[in-house]
């Protein structure tokens, strides 16, 4: 039998072999490649390799109107691909200068949190997969299935919402879409229990995740870490805290944190948000009952909000205002802008140039799992291959959302 | 040709059809409990209860196109699964799948041959097991398969050592190797796990090891290796591999039953028939349900927890496991020394 690779040899003389983790490979979730020199089951070295499904969004976006980035958004982190488009439309609100009503914002914080709960699901959920407890997923996931059937009751899509628009919602919750999220007030809760009753205190599971892949706060805060990966290492940073957006100012609610920083404590720090995040939810849907609002669902910046069909056909105004949309006709303010908001893994940002053209000069997404992957091979020397696996996941690195 | 030769001929054809039909629906099995633990329906759709199911699976391994690797042995490609099912297939030869059925006169043994030496033909068969594992991941020229075999060949040869030493003290205390004799031996609801916890338990886990079953499935855990060992393989040499696992399930559910649970034994249901070929049929029956309730448990326990970390599965191994059998011998050294069972 011949042999193909020609391996690194160590300083002792050793011969190590070498690992393609990836690009298809059933643990990386997504596509990307990890060179690996392993010393038998011990990663000595990790080389990762990024770009496989690079889609140019940057470029992309620097040739459509604002409106029509939204949906380049849904691809980035796409499992809480709403709280993208939030970011998005509140970057050109800034851009523009746009005051919302309380109503949008509460509306707009209870589509985020859906997100932020379907996406910890998928995360936590894959933690289990990967370490062998293949049911605690099937439990979590009929509950990430009725988030995903909110999404479609809200905007009539379910992977790539597109949810929203530039100045509020394209239309108000429905009946039923009301009576869906209560539903998930009531049941998920359950469900989320039950969840933790199979992996919190397993001892097999804890056995495999405490030290997996940690690292110090100091290590990820020169990495400009953010998000549950950031608070798992002990860290305090939320944007929905340190930099208010949307109306979370008027939530009482807690930022769990981890201690060491390893996969367990990330595992718990976004199941503790979960927790969190449903007690948003069930503030702002209180809040929203107390508004005197009931019906507002955008913001009245008619040169940007394009108008009703039907006033479109029967009224100047609508049809002048829909034709300067459109056609890219509305004035820009010249600017910059920085926006960020707590996404799904970590903080999201837009960095936003306008040269008062119908398109940005230049966009820039910042983009939390490209910096987490550049962690990722310091975090996995040394360790085991099944725990480069675990730490893979459980920084939820997502390919899209990588690879813009 | 002797009655007796006709009747054995007809027992390892019997025996054989039904070690397979049972492999073949533990697939199904395993996916209907899977969907009962997970809250899903299940395969439904070939057949009523989706019943056809294995059926369809076996024709559609049979259908697909067989790939050997360019780069891989063939010789010994081949040659790995081939080892995989014979040796899985082998072990069901010494166990005493029931009592006597007297016909004609002649009284006949539901199993296939009294081997002396039975337990140690047991292990040593299982042991040759391995090298289907290994020849298969090594012939594949994939360094997840090679990794799959090493992970596989470490696992079973370290979980053999500790299961040997269990078994030692069932031995110490039954006094015989042959495994007719350890079912006679516990008639009446004599079972040797009253007297054997420990010895159960580390069994038990040795089992689960051996069978490459969570927690232990590394040799072929999906996230990690792809498909560990047989990742290269196609068609019905996969089937093979997987087919060999459900083997080993059923004949290690078969052998636990057996050395610790009486086998064909059923307590108090001889004072109410007189019959003996019927109470032999229906010990045969309750040996079945105990073995068909082992497999359950080994889906149970495998779609309830996760699985360990290579290091991990030493430690238990090395640490945990082979410490305790040998205080198990010990421990049963001195309670037989106490009780005078041994001068």
């Amino acid at each position: 039998m011949k042999t193909t690779f020609d391996s690194p040899i160590s300083q002792e003389g050793k011969q190590y072999s070498t690992l393609n983790l990836g690009p298809t490979h059933p643990a990386t979730h997504g596509i990307f490649q990890n060179v690996l020199t392993m010393d038998g089951e011990i990663i000595v070295h990790a080389e990762p390799t990024i770009g496989y499904i690079h889609r140019a969004f940057e470029k992309l976006a620097e040739h459509k109107p604002f409106y029509q980035i939204t949906p380049i958004t849904d691809r980035l982190n796409y499992c809480s691909s709403p709280i993208n488009n939030m970011g998005w439309h509140m970057t050109v609100e800034k851009l523009i200068g746009a005051e919302l009503p309380k109503r949008v914002e509460y509306m707009r914080v209870i589509v985020m949190e859906l997100a932020r709960i379907a996406d910890h699901i998928i995360c936590n959920s894959v933690i289990g997969v990967d370490t062998g407890a293949m049911t605690g997923f099937l439990y979590v996931f009929q509950w990430r299935e009725f988030i995903y059937e909110i999404y479609e009751e809200l905007c009539g899509a379910r992977l790539t919402t597109n949810v929203g628009r530039i100045g509020g919602f394209e239309r108000d919750f429905s009946e039923t879409a009301w009576r869906k999220i209560d539903h998930l007030l009531k049941e998920l809760p359950k469900g989320l229990k039950e969840f933790e009753q199979l992996l919190v205190r397993n001892r097999i599971f804890m056995d495999r995740t405490i030290n997996c892949g940690p690292i110090s706060a100091d290590r990820a805060l020169q990495y400009s870490f953010s998000g549950p990966n950031l608070r798992a290492a002990g860290v305090d940073y939320d944007v929905r805290v340190m930099n208010p957006y949307s109306g979370y100012q008027d939530f009482d609610f807690e930022i769990p944190l981890g201690t060491n920083g390893d996969t367990y404590d990330r595992f718990m720090v976004r199941q503790e948000e979960m927790w969190q995040s449903l007690s948003i939810i069930r503030q702002a849907v209180g809040k929203l009952g107390k508004l005197e609002d009931k019906s507002t669902f955008h913001a009245d910046i008619p040169s940007f909000y394009l108008p009703p069909k039907e006033d479109v056909y029967n009224n100047m105004e609508a049809l002048i205002y829909h034709f300067k949309i459109v056609m890219g006709e509305t004035d820009v303010p010249k600017g910059e802008v920085y926006h960020c908001v707590e996404g799904g893994n970590g903080e999201l940002g837009f960095y936003l140039i306008s040269d008062g053209g119908r398109q940005p000069f230049r966009l820039h997404f910042r983009r939390p799992c490209y910096i987490y992957y550049q962690a990722y091979p310091e975090m996995i020397q040394g360790a085991f291959l099944s725990d480069a696996v675990l730490t893979m996941s459980s920084m939820n690195v997502i390919a899209g959302e990588l690879d813009a | 040709m002797s009655s007796a030769l006709i009747f054995t001929t007809i027992l390892i054809i019997v025996i054989f059809t039904i070690t397979l039909v049972i492999a073949m629906y533990s697939t199904y099995g395993e996916r209907k409990v899977a969907a009962f633990l997970q809250d899903r329906i299940g395969p439904n759709r070939a057949g009523p209860f989706g019943i056809l199911q294995p059926m369809a699976d076996g024709v559609k391994m049979f259908m697909k196109e067989e790939i050997i690797p360019d780069m891989s042995n063939k010789w010994l490609f081949i040659l790995g699964p081939c080892i995989a099912m014979t040796t899985a297939l082998m072990t069901s030869a010494v166990i005493p799948w029931g009592n006597s059925l007297s016909i004609g006169g002649e009284s006949y043994s539901l199993q296939v041959t009294d081997v002396n030496i039975g337990i140690l033909y047991i292990f040593g068969v299982v042991s040759i097991g391995v090298y289907g594992i290994m020849i298969g991941g090594w012939a594949s020229n994939n360094k997840y398969s090679l990794m799959g075999a090493l992970r596989a060949s470490s696992q079973m040869i370290s979980y053999e050592v500790a299961m040997g030493l269990a078994i030692i003290a069932l031995v110490m205390m039954t006094g015989t190797l042959s495994v007719k004799e350890i079912a006679a031996q516990q008639s009446g609801g004599n079972w040797n796990v009253i007297y054997q916890p420990l010895g159960f338990i580390i069994f038990l886990v040795c089992a689960f090891a051996e069978c490459n079953r969570t927690p232990f499935d590394l040799p072929e855990c999906e996230t990690e290796l792809v498909g560990g060992y047989h990742t290269e393989y196609s068609s019905m040499k996969l089937g093979f591999y997987l087919f060999a696992e459900y083997i080993n399930m059923f004949i290690s559910s078969a052998v636990i039953s057996t050395l610790y649970f009486g086998g064909y034994n059923m307590p108090f249901i001889a004072r109410f028939i007189s019959d003996p070929n019927l109470l032999t049929l229906l010990g045969t029956a309750f040996l079945f349900a105990k073995i068909l309730f082992f497999i359950f448990f080994f889906m149970w326990i495998r779609w309830t927890i996760p699985r360990f970390r290579y290091d991990q599965l030493m430690n238990l191994g090395w640490k945990g496991l082979i410490p305790l059998s040998i205080a198990n011998i010990f421990i049963t050294a001195l309670i037989m020394w106490l009780t005078g069972k041994v001068s």
